[in-house]
């Protein structure tokens, strides 16, 4: 498979090579950017552990429990997309980033659908929030404003993520060699699992920190 | 003029069309870096207005010539200008973003597209920071502590945040530009190895700016919001600890103190070996020294915070932390001495400013130690002993080592050799005006001077005045190579390809370089190869 | 005032009246005794090599140096060992002057924009000042109405950052009477240049004097426990201010906080349209849970602090007999206790 070179690399090994370092090293940025609010809710959770278990339970977990799923199966697709275009086999691979892309969707409606109800339930911090519902609203507040923060955050990226996806995908489908993108939907893939990773933190965290209810 | 070989002239990059989008649409490295040369500047000056004003105002103790108000948002400006659209980005986008690639024999670095997106990005931040000084400015210190900047401050801070946000992510892209460039795009037979120096400090760089930066990103963006929606992220009355903002922030924030100090670190590593003619002394202990400062800046954010109500014992290892990481500090100033043992040694522009930075960053480190020292501080935390602290290293390190390195790789830069007599004269002016600028802060510091202050006890007043009479000798200082270096444009670009006998592979090409850098494939030789130069420079 | 810097010049360190004081200086000069040494030294190598290796110069630079490890291994084996040296100095030193004795004086300190309150338990109160009596020890107990200040007497060589919602401590023995500048040192806006004070050592005699003048002069709140010719203690109201309620909740104004006075035993609007009636229940929960019932037209969430955790029974207890004692309303006269304090926030 050939693979437009760059000016400024020698050939194609030495492009894969750099174009793989770095996103790795981009990811590393972005687990540090995520690491900075995971540190800061891990310890308002140390300090106020009752507060915000409590806090926790007011959380929809099954929308949780499904968007996880969604998650987790939207990264198997992008990962069988991979190796879909490294086999030769582009329209498989275009099916494939399609069904990611479904999933994303998916996963950013029931965020949707979520944080509506979160408002409905009054728990959205200086919009519409229903102290009365806690023992210690000050805390309980904290949660919230952590959980819309954090989950926010991963949406933006969620985001950012399906646009990159789709512009690959696209350039995949018109292009006369889809395999020259092998490359470029490896890296969008790496950044894909990067987001799904992050929620397989975020969703214990946050959602399954009070034990059953 | 000619290239190497003597075949005829080629275009330079210089010369390569001059339409508005042949520079900011270009995405040669070295176009890029000359965008950036001229932002950084222009940032400089706003800064040092901002300083001038402040240290006029600090003549008298009253505050007469501006309100206290306004010398809040001065020093406030000053600070967020000189850190994040000065020092941060300074040698690297500048002189990293021209010499690396050349230095490794590359058409460019790994990524020339992003390259000139993080200009963008900077751009944007600095107008949005622009903005926010024509609405006021803003008055929480560089430094947001919480609550005071999400819950009191009246002034344009989000805006300054998004500003700084956009900024850092620019940097980080910087960052991981040149950690794929260097560990992908070295010419063949170059290990890391027989590297310069220069390329060893600007990857430890990277890695901090690459890892510590998404922090700052993080946490500023948390106190933008605990500002426009009044949570209690960080306010104790509504749940939050200010503490935990001081912890966020000063993790990155203090390898952040090494990003701009290490590229100097790594000029200095250039011009010594080459104006003493020599073989740097101890080569591969400066190359781990970068590294480890790089590593073991990352533990010591704590000793910013010995007296903010953190436990004692955290305090302890912070300080014991900090001693550590002055070792690998120290192993550098000592090599770079031994380097001029038995050298050939000529005082040169460049090497007065590398000269300088040694003898400026050994007392600026040193009154590190006393900073360290937990009781000690206790004393001087706040004071103007620690802004005296930082601006030894800042100014003192880190500006010295910037115009040095201007001047060193002006000639490759503009294909001019500045007057040296100039050269020699701002330097040295550069030099006495910022001893006399910042050693009596010491002492101001020291005998209970608190910083941050517009109105001052009388019994200050005159370190004051020896401050302010010094700064006005450095605002010469600093006007006085703008002026030159822009009068060289006007000859024609005649420095040659290696005015400097100098070894490293930016100086086997013409200067200016052409578009792609080489038209021959340099030569890979072990680095700091002087006995094969000849001893003498011509003067220019 | 003798500020600390005059002394510069005569005795060549600024003045210094404690213990901690003293030692405090003794570190710093043999911090600048190992600096000296290493500037010095590497001044003086730069400028022996610079002249004696200069261009043109016929210095011998046969064989110069080619084997490092032995220097290397000697500049990073002294410098470490003199660090840990001075790690170990100062850090004894800096964990004394954490611990302050038990039998120490205590008195408060509150930091707020622009200005510190002193409260000594004997009850007299000062504003931007500080009286103290040498040779015992005097721990400060420090705290924040609304921004991290910081406390910084330089002629004892200590400071402590002063934070909201917290307490922090400082202590010290003075040694010498006199009247000394302390500052604020963490910036706090505006004004944060004028929050400076004096501090006023005094020899043990006088200390006792100025004391019991100033539990004199002060004069009591009427209808509450304190007769004119009992000492200032603090009583109900103490708990009042010594929490910093009446920094919102003022006599004045209800702009920051709902009036107290009159409202026990009465209707209260809450923001959520409901109406309660204000008795000890509801004085007590809105003290500990702020966010339970807010009043109406005052902001969700509630800007006032929870006091869980932080008021102890019994001060919850005087709290609402506080309250309950504004039932008719404020005291008519504005006694020398409220004065400052109750001053509306600029």
């Amino acid at each position: 498979m050939e693979t437009p070179v760059e000016m400024q690399f020698d050939d194609p090994a030495q492009q894969r090579e750099a174009s793989a370092l770095g996103m790795w090293t981009f990811l590393a940025s972005e687990v540090l950017f995520f690491g900075g609010v995971f540190t800061g809710y891990s310890i308002y959770r140390w300090k106020y552990p009752h507060a915000f278990a409590e806090a926790s339970h007011h959380l929809y977990e099954w929308i949780g429990a499904v968007n996880t799923a969604i998650l987790l199966t939207s990264s198997l697709f992008i990962a069988l997309a991979v190796q879909a275009l490294h086999t030769e086999r582009p329209r498989r691979a275009w099916r494939l980033i399609i069904a990611t892309l479904i999933c994303g969707l998916a996963f950013l409606s029931l965020k949707a659908v979520e944080y509506w109800m979160d408002y409905q339930e009054g728990l959205v911090p200086g919009v519409r929030f229903d102290a009365s519902k806690f023992t210690d609203p000050a805390p309980a507040t904290l949660f919230f404003t952590f959980y819309f923060s954090m989950t926010g955050l991963h949406a933006a990226h969620v985001i950012s993520g399906l646009l990159v996806l789709t512009v690959i995908g696209i350039t995949l489908r018109r292009a006369t060699d889809p395999g020259k993108y092998a490359n470029s939907l490896e890296n969008g893939a790496l950044f894909w699992h990067l987001v799904d990773i992050i929620w397989i933190f975020l969703f214990p965290l946050l959602y399954l920190i009070g034990g059953p209810k | 003029m000619a290239n190497i070989d003597g075949a005829p002239a080629v275009t330079d990059y210089l010369q390569t069309g001059w339409r508005a989008r042949d520079w900011f649409l270009s995405t040669d490295h070295k176009r890029v870096a000359i965008l950036y040369l001229l932002s950084i500047t222009f940032f400089f000056f706003i800064g040092g207005l901002a300083a001038t004003l402040i240290r006029v105002e600090l003549l008298t103790p009253p505050s007469n010539l501006v309100s206290k108000d306004v010398f809040n948002r001065l020093f406030t400006m000053h600070g967020v200008i000189m850190v994040w659209f000065f020092l941060i980005p300074s040698i690297p986008t500048t002189i990293g973003n021209f010499v690396i690639p050349l230095m490794i024999g590359a058409r460019d670095l790994a990524f020339p597209k992003l390259n000139l997106f993080s200009w963008y990005l900077f751009s944007a931040g600095g107008l949005f920071t622009l903005g926010a000084i024509i609405l006021g400015g803003v008055d929480t210190g560089w430094t947001f502590y919480t609550p005071y900047s999400s819950f009191y401050a009246h002034s344009a801070v989000v805006l300054v945040i998004l500003g700084i946000v956009v900024a850092g992510f620019g940097s980080i892209l910087t960052g991981l530009n040149f950690i794929v460039t260097v560990h992908t795009m070295r010419a063949p037979g170059m290990g890391w190895f027989q590297l310069p120096l220069f390329i060893w400090s600007h990857y430890a760089t990277s890695l901090i700016l690459v890892l510590a930066t998404p922090i700052l990103a993080i946490t500023l963006l948390l106190v933008g919001i605990e500002r426009v929606w009044q949570y209690g992220i960080f306010e104790p009355s509504l749940g939050g600890d200010p503490l935990l903002f001081q912890h966020l922030f000063w993790f990155y924030s203090h390898p952040a103190v090494y990003i701009m100090v290490l590229p100097a670190m790594g000029v200095v590593s250039e011009i010594v070996p080459c104006f003493a003619r020599k073989h740097i002394f101890g080569y591969h202990f400066i190359a781990f020294a970068s590294l480890a400062i790089a590593t073991y800046g990352f533990l010591v954010w704590g000793h910013h915070m010995f007296v903010s109500g953190q436990s004692p014992y955290a305090s302890l290892i912070f300080s014991a932390l900090s001693f550590l990481v002055a070792v690998p500090s120290a192993i550098k100033v000592f090599n770079w001495t031994a380097t001029l043992h038995k050298g050939y040694i000529h005082l040169r522009t460049p090497m007065l400013y590398a000269l300088g930075f040694i003898g400026l960053f050994v007392i600026g480190g040193l009154t590190g130690l006393f900073l360290a020292s937990t009781a000690l501080d206790v004393h001087v935390h706040d004071t103007y002993f620690v802004v005296s602290h930082f601006h030894y290293i800042m100014v003192g390190g880190a500006v010295m080592g910037y115009l040095g390195a201007i001047h060193f790789w002006w000639p490759k830069m503009s294909g001019r050799r500045y007057p040296e007599g100039w050269g020699i004269f701002a330097a040295i002016l550069l030099f006495v005006g910022f001893n006399l600028t910042f050693f009596p802060q010491f002492l101001l510091g020291y005998g209970g001077m608190v910083r941050r202050i517009a109105e001052y006890a009388p019994g200050f007043q005159v370190l004051n005045v020896m401050s302010t009479a010094g700064a006005s000798i450095l605002g010469v200082g600093y006007v006085l190579p703008l002026a030159y270096l822009l009068w060289t444009l006007r000859r024609p670009p005649d420095a040659g390809p290696n005015p400097w006998f100098a070894t490293g592979l930016e100086w086997q090409t013409s200067s200016p370089p052409p578009k792609h850098n080489f038209l021959a494939a340099p030569q890979v030789g072990e680095p700091y190869d002087y006995a094969e130069m000849p001893r003498d420079i011509p003067w220019s | 005032m003798n500020l600390p810097l005059a002394q510069f010049w005569s005795t060549g360190m600024p003045q210094r009246a404690s213990e901690g004081a003293e030692r405090v200086d003794a570190l710093l000069l043999g911090l600048l005794g190992i600096s000296a040494f290493f500037v010095l030294l590497i001044l003086i190598l730069i400028v022996r090599f610079v002249i004696t290796y200069r261009a043109g110069s016929s210095a011998d630079r046969a064989n110069p140096v080619r084997k490092t490890w032995g220097w290397e291994l000697t500049w990073i084996a002294i410098p470490s060992l003199l660090m840990v040296g001075m790690f170990v100095w100062a850090g004894m030193l800096y964990l004394h002057m954490q611990e302050p004795p038990a039998d120490a004086r205590t008195i408060y300190v509150v930091g707020k924009q622009w200005m510190w309150k002193v409260q000594h338990p004997e009850g007299p109160e000062e504003i931007n000042e500080l009286h103290v009596p040498a040779g015992e020890p005097v721990k400060l107990v420090l705290s924040s109405q609304d921004v991290i200040h910081s406390f910084f007497i330089p002629v004892f060589r200590i400071k402590q950052d002063v934070l909201p919602g917290r307490f922090t401590t400082l202590w010290f023995t003075a040694t010498t009477p006199g009247v000394y500048p302390f500052y604020c040192a963490e910036y706090c806006g505006t004004e944060h240049s004028m929050m400076h004070g004096q501090l006023v050592v005094m020899t043990p005699g006088e200390y006792a004097a100025w004391l019991d003048a100033a539990v004199r002069d002060a004069e009591p709140v009427p209808g509450t426990p304190g007769s004119p010719a009992a000492p200032l203690a603090l009583g109900q109201q103490g708990a009042f201010y010594r929490l910093g309620c009446v920094a919102c909740h003022t006599r004045q104004s209800a702009v920051l906080a709902p009036r107290l006075d009159g409202i026990f035993g009465r209707p209260v609007r809450l923001a959520n349209g409901q109406t309660v009636i204000a008795d000890e229940d509801y004085i007590r929960e809105s003290i500990m849970y702020p966010n339970a019932k807010i009043s109406a037209g005052y902001p969700a969430p509630s800007l006032m602090p929870t006091y869980a955790g932080q008021v102890s029974p019994a001060d919850l207890h005087d709290l609402v007999e506080f309250i309950k004692a504004l039932r008719d309303g404020w005291p008519s006269e504005d006694p020398y206790t409220w004065r400052i304090l109750t001053a509306p926030r600029p």
